[in-house]
């Protein structure tokens, strides 16, 4: 069952406007529903290695994603088959409502106001949020906007979600459900963590980062048994 | 993600970046007030300004490449006063019909035309060479001397600080948004085949929706500033530490310079 | 990407030192002075000690806002200046602090404005935007009484009225340092300004929705407050006060022909040298080189200053 991958990265590289190297050589294959972890010490580069997968940010190198080089031509295609969950849901929540924010995506797609609404709806639901379709994103706890900017994605019904710190700054009840719904989620899943328990739950597959450099590709259970490893770059096992 | 680029300041070790700050200030000020007075026309007097200006950028190590690049801002603007080459009156050079109207280029309208963009070009480049040598808090420190009220320069002050913060804040908006940009041709549930981008109206409406939200963030925020400046005993007045004494230093570098902008005064009045 | 992100393309409202005469930057900068003093006071009366650190961040708030655009067509993109708005959500005096500061910043870090002439930029973008965008919208919230729509309509009116009036100043300013001709400055800054003046309605709408949907709040001390018409009428003097001077700043109202009969030179046209056709033909005449030289630097110039204008707006949006 070799399916073609739906990211091909090969080595990328990037630095920063100012000089500072963020990526080296950076060579990963994630194919179709396959779940992976990203993790490395701060400043390792996973943040900026997802913002190569919709081309916000440009480095050296290739990038394709469902078969389609990450240039200028494919961007807008490219977008709407990505679904990029940023860190700080404050910036992904930038509409009054959460209406509003959620229905972004499809209406800047020109689906009808018919398909929109249900687009919504059904992200809300997958999300746990039906009944919030009304409320100020503004006034939303930390777990809901999570949630909330989870959905902004889904509703553009991607084939691969990108996540940036997930679970960070979650009380134990927002974490779980937060998890739960990461496990039922189909799309092909990339998250950058520093969770490691939630690599554990939901990542079968995990991708070691360290000052830009991929050190460790492979399942998560043999990576993590090795202790050596982690601790080399800044990691911990989970207890 | 930082917005580096805000940070006009290039440091290097050159006497112009070690010049007190009030000095630097006033002679980027007589500079461009010198060639604000030239009269139109007065090339020899705009060749030695011109001559100045290369000296300090020199003098600055910053390159002159990177002067002039940064200079460039002033060449859009320079449309706006095209116009005068032909309403100048003077010796008509070459006539042209424009929109039914016969207009003449004329040579006062050349000379006065060219005058302006070379003030403008001298000007920025000094005004270039101010901003990389000098940290913006010493420029504002600067900005005293020149009696602006202590007031206005600490909330410039403030300002600069979070225009890093909110600035980086509205870059990541438009980066999520960017992010939810995207449209197939066809839509996933094989409805009609549509341009994506809504239209301009929304797209705006979406813009100020951002605005707004950077707005009621900056408000808060501007609120726990103020929460923690009132725990270090903030109080309303704005005070900061005795500006260091000009030095002697710093004048005898100035004279010269101010010297050399009368005599080029002189140069642009004789007759030639 | 980064470096033009973050800085909006100079628009056509920030003059550059050269630009102006000495005479006309001084009047601006008093009149500047006289403007942001009395706001100065007049807020902190109102702020009290929170004055530094609240307009200071919402300095740096509307920096920021403007880097905040949308696309239009093609390369261009709409964004906001601000009079307006930081007159409507902060009040006037503090709008026109915050917008001072934010012309001062853009003048001494990125050469946005020149620094001789900021007075005048300081004017335009920080005063008069402010003041008569303020109070326009107080007169339409006067209108409405109340309803909803006053706060829509005023918003946008004023808005694209603080645009357009400040490019009129603009025009003026020009033109009393004999840069260009108030019949040829005025309709193309106008001009350009209508369309750009849209774009900030739009925005600021967008902007004044959001408010007014999560934090209404902010917005009422506008609307309870007393002394709506004094604003209204406040607005309208500035605007008003910048259109009549527009004469004045041209001994020839009634544009460029007129100026060319009354100069003499329109008979000096008729036997020029030269006659530009549209294929560009140039018979032969004595000092045919000069004027070949003299079209091809003005083509040049014109040409280069169009390119450069429409490449930063491209680069603008390219992110």
């Amino acid at each position: 069952m070799a399916m073609k991958p739906c990211i091909e990265i090969r080595d990328l590289s990037f630095a920063y406007p100012d000089g500072r190297p963020a990526l080296h050589d950076v060579s990963l294959s994630v194919r179709p529903g396959e779940k992976v972890a990203l993790v490395g010490p701060n400043g390792a580069g996973k943040s900026t290695l997802l913002l190569h997968l919709n081309g916000i940010l440009r480095g050296e190198g290739g990038v394709s994603v469902m078969g389609q080089q990450v240039a200028e031509s494919h961007l807008a295609r490219i977008r709407a088959q990505v679904g990029l969950v940023f860190q700080n849901p404050e910036d992904q929540l930038f509409s009054p409502t959460v209406f509003d924010d959620v229905a972004y995506g499809p209406l800047y797609a020109g689906l009808p106001e018919e398909e929109v609404r249900r687009q919504v709806a059904w992200a809300l639901v997958q999300v746990g949020l039906e009944g919030y379709a009304g409320r100020l994103s503004h006034h939303l706890s930390l777990g809901e906007k999570k949630r909330a900017a989870i959905a902004t994605v889904l509703s553009m019904r991607p084939d691969i979600l990108a996540l940036d710190e997930p679970t960070a700054g979650l009380d134990l009840r927002a974490r779980r459900r937060l998890i739960g719904l990461l496990q039922d989620l189909p799309q092909t899943m990339l998250a950058a963590t520093h969770d490691m328990r939630l690599a554990a739950e939901v990542f079968p597959r995990m991708v070691i980062l360290d000052e830009g450099r991929l050190i460790a590709d492979g399942s998560t259970g043999d990576l993590l048994a090795d202790e050596q490893l982690l601790e080399a770059h800044g990691l911990e096992r989970p207890c | 993600m930082h917005i580096h680029a805000l940070d006009a300041y290039h440091h290097r070790t050159s006497l112009v970046h070690s010049l007190d700050g009030r000095v630097k200030l006033a002679l980027a000020l007589l500079f461009i007030i010198s060639a604000a007075v030239i009269p139109d026309g007065a090339w020899p007097a705009y060749v030695l300004l011109a001559a100045l200006a290369l000296g300090v950028t020199v003098a600055s190590q910053l390159g002159v490449g990177f002067v002039q690049r940064r200079a460039a801002v002033v060449l859009s603007f320079a449309l706006a006063a095209v116009t005068v080459v032909f309403s100048t009156p003077g010796r008509s050079l070459l006539a042209m019909r424009v929109l039914g109207q016969q207009l003449a280029v004329t040579d006062a309208g050349l000379v006065r035309f060219v005058s302006i963009l070379l003030k403008s070009w001298l000007s920025v480049q000094m005004a270039v060479v101010l901003t990389a040598s000098t940290h913006f808090p010493t420029l504002l420190r600067a900005m005293r001397s020149l009696r602006v009220p202590r007031i206005l320069v600490a909330i410039a002050g403030f300002a600069y600080r979070y225009i890093f913060v909110i600035g980086d804040e509205a870059l990541r908006l438009t980066r999520a948004r960017a992010a939810r940009s995207g449209f197939l041709s066809l839509s996933k549930e094989g409805a009609s085949d549509r341009r994506g981008g809504g239209s301009v109206f929304w797209r705006a409406w979406v813009t100020g929706g951002m605005v707004g939200s950077l707005f009621l963030r900056s408000i808060e925020r501007s609120e726990r500033i103020y929460d923690a400046m009132l725990a270090r005993g903030y109080d309303g007045e704005v005070r900061s530490l005795r500006p260091p004494i000009l030095q002697a230093r710093d004048v005898l570098i100035a004279l010269p310079f101010v010297l050399v902008l009368v005599a080029i005064q002189f140069v642009a009045r004789l007759s030639w | 990407m980064l470096l033009n992100t973050v800085n909006p393309a100079p628009n056509p409202m920030h003059i550059p030192d050269g630009f102006l005469g000495l005479a006309v930057s001084l009047v601006c900068w008093i009149l500047a002075a006289l403007g942001v003093g009395m706001a100065l006071w007049r807020s902190r009366e109102a702020m009290g000690e929170r004055q530094v650190p609240l307009m200071g961040v919402l300095a740096a708030f509307i920096f920021a806002a403007q880097m905040l655009n949308f696309t239009v067509a093609g390369g261009t993109s709409g964004h906001l200046i601000g009079g307006a708005l930081a007159a409507i959500l902060l009040g006037p005096w503090a709008g026109i602090l915050t917008m001072t500061t934010v012309v001062a910043i853009q003048a001494l870090l990125f050469q946005d404005g020149g620094l001789l002439v900021m007075g005048a930029n300081i004017l335009n973008m920080g005063i008069i935007a402010t003041l008569v965008g303020y109070g326009l919208y107080r007169a339409a919230l006067a209108v409405a009484r109340g309803r909803r729509w006053g706060l829509f309509v005023g918003g946008f009116a004023a808005a694209w009225a603080s645009v357009v009036i400040a490019s009129v100043a603009c025009a003026v300013q020009l033109a009393f340092s004999g840069t260009s001709p108030l019949g040829l400055a005025l309709p193309a800054m106008v001009g350009v300004h209508v369309l750009i003046g849209t774009g900030e309605g739009l925005i600021t709408v967008g902007a004044l929705a959001f408010v007014a949907g999560v934090r209404r709040d902010l917005l009422e001390p506008a609307e309870a407050a007393t002394g709506s018409l004094r604003w209204a009428s406040v607005g309208l003097v500035v605007a008003l006060a910048v259109v009549l001077l527009a004469p004045l700043a041209s001994p020839h109202p009634d544009g460029l022909e007129r100026v060319a009969e009354d100069a003499g030179f329109i008979e000096v046209a008729k036997d020029a040298p030269y006659e530009i056709i549209p294929d560009y033909v140039l018979p032969g005449i004595p000092n045919e080189a000069l004027a070949t030289i003299a079209a091809g630097i003005v083509g040049t110039l014109i040409v280069a200053g169009v390119a450069f204008a429409v490449a930063r707006l491209r680069r603008q949006t390219a992110s």
